[in-house]
């Protein structure tokens, strides 16, 4: 693979003097895909090596892809045949690649032994000056008796027991093992809130589409969510060189401003909600597994049981980071995205503001609210 | 203890307002003081419009409603709301109507409630729509904590308030204690086997502040396991207990409540009601002095006797993971009826605010001082109960 000018996405750039190497393990995720993407058109990149077990269905433009198992040991040779400053590993994930391929215990296996074995030959790289992480919020945990918010230090009183909560949790301390053998590299390790978006594939997305969304009765859970566009954005930050007065290096919680209930979020995507009783819901989402319509983890339900908020502060004030939508609009976006419900909020409102109008006297007010909220709500959109 | 005979107390600077000759009727009293609390309050707050579109407890009387300075044209926007009370949406268009000849008078006061309440004053149909409407859509705000102000203001204070107003008859005093604004932590005493004390004292601060404040209450974690309690605790504003979220909270400057006796005071036997248990570790003195909000104790005197807990069965407890399983006169024996608390005349006192902004910051980390000010806490509440059980005629009147 002697090939490396082919990297170089401005072929007139001798990219041994200038620009760093840019490692992504997971492209063939859209996710994995957009990032490598984008970073090509960072400047002070002069090229990106994508990584993945599967070629991505999608274009990678001018980065170069070589096909391998982060498993095995020949991700070492990758990174230093490449020369590779930067690592930036997204291949972390509770879904597996491909539907149906493998299953939860290949999804734990490329989660954790392919972290493990990139960390090894990221020490073994000498060349390798910054790592980033991307993991996930879901390392706390949700439980009643923790505090509301979490914060990065807030010690977790019930670490999650299995899933791909546990997958992040161990794979985090490997990174701290690896960040101790290896203090001259900046490691970031980004929390994200759940992902929702045009690119990405989670389980709470999946979760979302359903046409009627099960819920834990007499639980509302807070969620937080986190758009694409952002994730992209605080990843490019934190694959490149800190910017004056910022520090890349530490573990950041990534989440959009604000809150949502889930009863809220139903509303908004306009879809029903069946409150069950527990047990019915264990039972149900065995039956719904064993069929194979949906995966309805453990985790994903204590999830919708508990809910879980972080605090986002310390990426602002360390980052640099502020996520440019909100937890609503990220839904917003993503209820469009989605098509609307059974129950689509426009409907439903036009339904009270009918009833409204049929009132006498001063005709028309809540109807005229209600276009101002639709007004604000567009504006939203356009600039979200 | 406590049925003591009445006992004159003249301690005026208590009794801020309402202090009511004795001959005087109940509601005559309950409506000057709510008269006096919405005329201080008036020019700043929207006090009674944020009590939202149901608001049963409103219409307790001919005084009720003593926001506007015209009396008369109040008293039948009064009527009038008790109608929109009463029938709900349908009954709007009565409204207008009844307005007819005192139009002026009405666009009068309708520029002045307006600039008060917002537009919507009138019509509270359109109102209850307009929130059935953000309801129904979703388009409404909570905070971090999961506290949904608008559900708590318009929904949960107006199923709330006839319990504290009608039912056990609080008498608020001292409210003027709690800083208008700013953090402060209000540490309160805990009991009658169920927290409705808690609920009271939200209650309390909701209506009767005048600078509009609201209690973020500080929960046990019983309360975030069990289905439905902790839907509705979080949207009402409560959290969990723990020193992480009170900072938060005290941080953002709100008013935080906390009952330090947790359950050793919720589920004292009868007998020994009105003793302070232990004040936990004193966790909320460091809490309040981390982040130098004043401490504000207080009071609750009639929430012992709800639900006299005169057994307590450790084997039902254990079966149902409670830290205890009360037996009262009437419960379990009535089944649901034992459940229904007794009637009793409750009395809320909110005593000096205890400054702590003076300490140095690593006071907090002092145990000595911490144990001091736990102290000092406790025995102001401790000596205020006394005083309010000493002054109180009966337990039920």
């Amino acid at each position: 693979m002697g090939t490396r000018c082919r990297l170089a996405p401005h072929p007139g750039s001798g990219r041994d003097e200038v620009g760093k190497v840019v490692l992504v393990t997971g492209v063939a995720r859209p996710l994995g895909g957009r990032f490598v993407r984008r970073l090509l058109r960072e400047p002070g990149v002069s090229g990106v090596v994508g990584v993945d077990t599967r070629p991505p269905a999608h274009r990678l433009d001018g980065a170069r892809f070589v096909q391998t198992d982060i498993r095995q040991p020949a991700i070492g040779k990758v990174l230093a045949e490449h020369a590779v400053d930067t690592v930036v590993h997204m291949d972390l994930h509770g879904t597996p690649l491909t539907p149906g391929g493998g299953g939860r215990g290949a999804v734990k296996e490329t989660n954790v032994i392919g972290t493990m074995q990139l960390l090894g030959a990221c020490q073994k790289a000498p060349s390798v000056s910054r790592l980033v992480i991307k993991s996930t919020t879901s390392v706390y945990g949700s439980a009643p008796r923790d505090p509301a918010v979490f914060d990065e230090t807030t010690p977790v009183r019930s670490l999650p027991g299995g899933g791909f909560a546990k997958d992040a949790v161990e794979i985090e301390g490997y990174v701290r093992g690896f960040a101790r053998r290896r203090p001259d590299v900046a490691v970031t390790v980004l929390r994200f809130a759940h992902i929702l978006g045009p690119a990405a594939e989670s389980p709470l997305a999946e979760y979302f589409s359903l046409p009627v969304l099960p819920t834990v009765l007499g639980y509302d859970p807070r969620l937080q969510f986190v758009h694409d566009d952002d994730v992209i954005e605080v990843l490019r930050l934190a694959a490149g060189e800190p910017r004056a007065g910022t520090l890349t290096a530490g573990t950041f919680n990534i989440a959009g401003d604000g809150v949502l209930l889930l009863s809220q979020c139903a509303r908004r995507l306009g879809r029903p909600t069946v409150p069950m009783l527990m047990p019915a819901i264990r039972w149900g989402s065995g039956v719904l597994r064993s069929v194979g319509v949906t995966d309805f983890s453990a985790e994903q339900l204590r999830l919708l049981t508990h809910g879980r908020v972080v605090r986002t502060e310390h990426a602002r004030d360390v980052l640099g980071f502020t996520p440019r939508r909100t937890t609503a609009q990220t839904l917003d976006a993503f209820a469009r995205s989605r098509g609307s419900g059974l129950l689509p909020p426009g409907k439903v409102a036009h339904a009270v503001d009918r009833f409204a109008a049929l009132l006498p006297g001063k005709p028309g007010r809540p109807a005229g609210e209600g276009a101002a909220t639709r007004r604000e709500r567009a504006e939203v959109r356009q600039d979200g | 203890m406590g049925d003591a005979k009445v006992i004159p107390f003249d301690d005026d600077r208590d009794r801020s307002r309402g202090a009511a000759p004795a001959g005087q009727s109940r509601t005559g009293q309950r409506a000057r003081r709510r008269g006096a609390r919405t005329g201080q309050s008036a020019p700043l707050t929207t006090v009674p419009g944020q009590q939202g579109p149901g608001g049963p407890g409103e219409g307790d009387g001919p005084g009720k409603g003593g926001a506007g300075p015209s009396e008369a044209a109040e008293d039948r926007h009064g009527a009038e709301q008790r109608f929109g009370d009463a029938d709900g949406a349908g009954s709007r268009g009565e409204g207008p109507a009844s307005g007819g000849e005192d139009a002026a008078a009405e666009g009068a006061l309708g520029g002045l409630v307006a600039r008060l309440l917002g537009d919507d004053w009138e019509d509270r149909a359109a109102r209850g729509l307009a929130f059935l409407r953000r309801r129904v859509t979703g388009e409404y705000e909570v905070d971090d904590f999961g506290y949904d102000r608008e559900l708590t203001d318009q929904v949960l204070m107006s199923l709330l308030r006839p319990v504290f107003e009608k039912y056990f008859r609080v008498e608020v005093r001292g409210i003027e204690n709690i800083p208008a604004d700013g953090a402060a932590l209000v540490v309160a005493n805990h009991s009658g086997t169920l927290p409705l004390d808690g609920l009271m004292l939200q209650v309390a601060v909701h209506d009767h502040h005048p600078a509009d404040r609201r209690l973020r209450l500080l929960g046990a974690d019983l309360v975030f396991v069990l289905p439905l309690v902790n839907e509705l605790a979080r949207k009402a504003g409560h959290t969990l207990a723990c020193a992480e979220d009170a900072q938060t909270l005290l941080g953002r400057g709100e008013v935080v409540g906390v009952m330090p006796e947790g359950f050793k005071g919720l589920g004292k036997p009868f007998a020994d009601r009105y003793k302070l248990q232990r004040f936990g570790r004193g966790g909320f003195v460091s809490t309040a002095l981390r982040t130098g909000a004043p401490i504000v104790p207080c009071s609750i005197v009639g929430a012992e006797e709800i639900y006299p807990m005169i057994g307590n069965s450790r084997t039902l407890a254990r079966l149902f993971g409670f830290p205890y399983f009360p037996l009262t006169p009437t419960f379990p024996w009535l089944g649901p009826l034992g459940a229904v608390p007794l009637p009793t005349k409750w009395t809320i006192q909110f005593g000096e605010p205890l400054p702590t902004d003076d300490y140095p910051p690593e006071a907090a980390d002092d145990p000595m001082l911490m144990f001091n000010l736990t102290d000092q806490v406790r025995e102001t509440i401790q000596h205020t109960l006394y005083k309010l059980l000493v002054r109180r005629r009966s337990v039920f009147f």
